[in-house]
């Protein structure tokens, strides 16, 4: 069984708290934030003002520029404000206020269950209503679907490559989507093999979770030239980069290099099921599955969940906060945010909401580095995060930037590794952050 | 015996023979540097803190020497004594910049501004502000982890642990700006420094609307209004819910700090206005 070749750690998985419950529908907030920036690129430019009715589904925000998504109403009612509101990191963003009133869908849009196989649009038709229906990467990057469709002049695909990995800990909302979802998954994959052109499309799915493996493959014999690929279970397998080289062997050289430099189009699982319902059911990105799990959390959920619904919701939903220390994370514990306002509305990246209470909540108490090269042996893009820490924190970027810091996936196996319990991530980020500014300005300066 | 003064020889050998290369390539190679540049450079404090804008006090003094018009370079270290002897020295005109002082504008205490959450990471500001907001509701104030701290070389700006918010010691500040640049909130600013450390400053920079602003800090500036009112040198501007004093306009009068009303208007080293009936009788009728 294959994995990426350098580095990635093992952290306890975890996904037995949530993994067999099944996906339930969170009842509808009565007030929903919409941010306007739920995507990697330009905020949508937002449609509706105060006073305005919207339905469900209806357009409220359009993608500015080629590299952004358009964002729909998660719910009926009235615009209530377009105005700047904290974050989950309680920094202000602008957001779409929406008070609901009732669940009233706009027209043309699919809203039964049956499962719809046919599609005859074309490539470009299909690319046309994946960025209308404003589809952006839900397993965490939000980086826009339509741009990672359109293929650039020059290139060519040759396998998609479906990520069913979820190797985050905790997380369980790809894999019930998997479970529950499979055919809507296996119909969205072909409309993306259709979309650029290849024959062959892998769903890399860890091996720890054998009954969604079992599960596909029994459903991919009605599919032509989709294969269901176990992969060793190593975090992190989900990074792009290490799901292609787990997958087809291949390595994507730095940035600016992309995926389709190797040929290869990497799509999360959910994406695939949202792709599904914009293509075939007309119905555009307004919901998505938010895992809401830890160890101590009363009643572990997978909730079908309308963006904008303010996290403290879900949270109530399945019990409440426990009492003392608690973290809760926009995300899983390697990856995910920590947040510190929870009426902050989920958005289209949001996969899960882990919460760590009392001593796992907290950090350990840092102390020296013994240079035991742990970090190194850890860090799947092959960088050297204790030099890249101790750089960060003497400010040299230039020197980050010869060492390559813009690979860093900010993955965090470095962190997790070091025994020492080293802040790395923390110099790894702000250096990676610095350096990208620096970059960036150099390149605007051209 | 003989091996010893074999090696002696030898070794006194290769002694002259290098000592004439060296010399030699000395000579040929030799960089005639204008001999002021040293005495300039001795002139200035030699605290190579940067704030001039060279790399150490040395780039200032090659600078100094070097261009005919020094009125844009300055070393706020030494201040306006040490710039006029560099001046008369070189005989060129002395640049004239008023004294400055770093003052931190947030008073977002900790009883002022409520504690909303626990930071974990890294005590550093510049790591915490990329990270979020900060332990508190208010996205722009002083954080107080102490980059600034980290940054200052004179030993000027400290925490204080009761408030939690950075404090700069006006004797030992020498407004070299290193803190301003280290400050990821940008809450520092250079202000114009009075005798005797006099100083009215809106002690914030939010930029919030007024009621997010009073929800998260009873210290913060809503952006009212009222101090631009009564302000007769037209030194306070108000420009996204936040007020500004221009150091340079404002006259130390102590009005605005009278009408704030959430005492967001810092006074350092003044009285307090003796209250005077009008403008008391003014904010209760409204």
């Amino acid at each position: 069984m294959k994995t990426f070749p350098i580095g990635g750690v093992h952290p306890s998985d975890n996904k037995k708290w949530s993994k067999a419950k099944a996906i339930e529908v969170m009842e509808l907030p009565d007030v929903v934030n919409i941010p306007l920036a739920q995507h990697i690129g330009a905020p949508a430019t937002a449609l509706v003002k105060k006073g305005d009715m919207v339905k469900v589904g209806e357009k409220i925000a359009e993608a500015t520029g080629f590299m952004s998504a358009n964002i729909h109403a998660p719910v009926s009612g009235t615009v209530t404000a377009v105005d700047l509101q904290p974050n989950g990191q309680g920094l202000r963003q602008m957001m779409v206020t929406i008070k609901r009133e009732g669940d009233e869908w706009a027209e043309g849009i699919d809203l039964s269950a049956d499962l719809v196989k046919e599609c005859n649009l074309s490539a470009a038709e299909i690319i046309a209503r994946i960025k209308e229906a404003g589809i952006v990467g839900m397993g965490g990057a939000t980086f826009p679907t339509h741009v990672k469709l359109s293929i650039p002049d020059g290139k060519k695909a040759e396998i998609l490559i479906i990520n069913g990995v979820e190797c985050e800990p905790y997380l369980t909302s790809d894999y019930r989507t998997m479970l529950e979802r499979g055919e809507e998954l296996l119909v969205g994959t072909s409309i993306l093999m259709k979309a650029v052109s290849v024959d062959k499309a892998v769903i890399g799915v860890e091996n720890n979770k054998p009954d969604a493996i079992k599960h596909l493959r029994e459903l991919a014999k009605g599919y032509n030239g989709i294969e269901v690929k176990a992969l060793k279970t190593m975090y992190p397998q989900g990074g792009e980069k290490q799901l292609i080289a787990a997958v087809t062997g291949r390595e994507v050289p730095a940035p600016p290099a992309l995926p389709i430099d190797v040929g290869a189009v990497v799509c999360n699982a959910s994406t695939a099921v949202a792709v599904y319902e914009a293509v075939q059911k007309n119905k555009p990105l307004v919901q998505r599955v938010v895992t809401v799990t830890g160890k101590s959390i009363k009643d572990t959920k997978n909730l079908l969940t309308r963006f904008g619904t303010p996290v403290s919701a879900l949270i109530e939903k399945c019990g409440g906060l426990p009492e003392g220390d608690n973290r809760v994370l926009n995300g899983g514990p390697m990856m995910g945010r920590p947040m510190s306002n929870l009426q902050s509305p989920v958005m289209k990246g949001c996969s899960g909401i882990t919460i760590l209470s009392g001593a796992e909540a907290l950090r350990g108490e840092p102390s020296a580095c013994i240079k035991c090269a742990k970090c190194v042996e850890a860090c799947p893009m092959g960088l050297e995060p204790y030099l890249l820490a101790k750089q960060s924190k003497k400010k040299a970027w230039e020197a980050m930037e010869q060492n390559d810091i813009v690979s860093c996936i900010e993955c965090g196996c470095c962190q997790f590794t070091c025994p020492a319990n080293l802040p790395l991530l923390d110099y790894v980020r702000l250096g990676k952050q610095t350096v990208m500014g620096i970059i960036r300005a150099r390149n605007a300066k051209k | 015996m003989n091996t010893l003064l074999f090696t002696i020889a030898t070794l006194c050998v290769i002694g002259v023979v290098a000592a004439i290369i060296l010399y030699i390539v000395a000579q040929k190679f030799k960089v005639e540097e204008d001999p002021r540049i040293d005495d300039v450079e001795k002139m200035l404090p030699g605290a190579n803190c940067g704030g001039c804008g060279f790399p150490g006090c040395r780039g200032l003094a090659c600078a100094l020497v070097e261009q005919e018009d020094i009125s844009s370079l300055y070393c706020s270290v030494g201040g306006a004594d040490c710039m006029k002897a560099v001046a008369d020295y070189l005989g060129k005109a002395a640049p004239v910049k008023e004294a400055q002082v770093a003052t931190v504008r947030c008073g977002g205490s900790c009883e002022k501004r409520p504690r909303t959450s626990t930071y974990a990471g890294t005590k550093s500001c510049a790591i915490a502000s990329a990270t979020y907001v900060g332990e508190t509701n208010c996205a722009y104030g002083c954080l107080g982890y102490g980059d600034c701290v980290e940054a200052c070389a004179f030993d000027a700006i400290h925490i204080n642990p009761e408030t939690g918010l950075a404090e700069v010691d006006a004797d030992k500040c020498t407004a070299c700006g290193a803190c301003v640049k280290a400050c990821p909130k940008g809450v520092i600013e250079l202000r114009k420094k009075w005798p005797k450390n006099r100083a009215i400053y809106v002690s914030c920079v939010s930029k919030d609307k007024g009621a997010v602003t009073m929800k998260a800090c009873k210290a913060g500036c809503i952006g009212c209004g009222k101090c631009s009112k009564v302000c007769e040198f037209g030194a306070i501007t108000i420009e996204n819910n936040l007020a500004f004093i221009d150091s340079t306009k404002c006259r130390l009068c102590r009005k605005c700090v009278a009408e704030c009303p959430t005492g967001a208007i810092k006074m350092i080293g003044l009285a307090p206005l003796p209250p005077k009936e009008k403008p008391e009788t003014k904010t209760e009728t409204k």
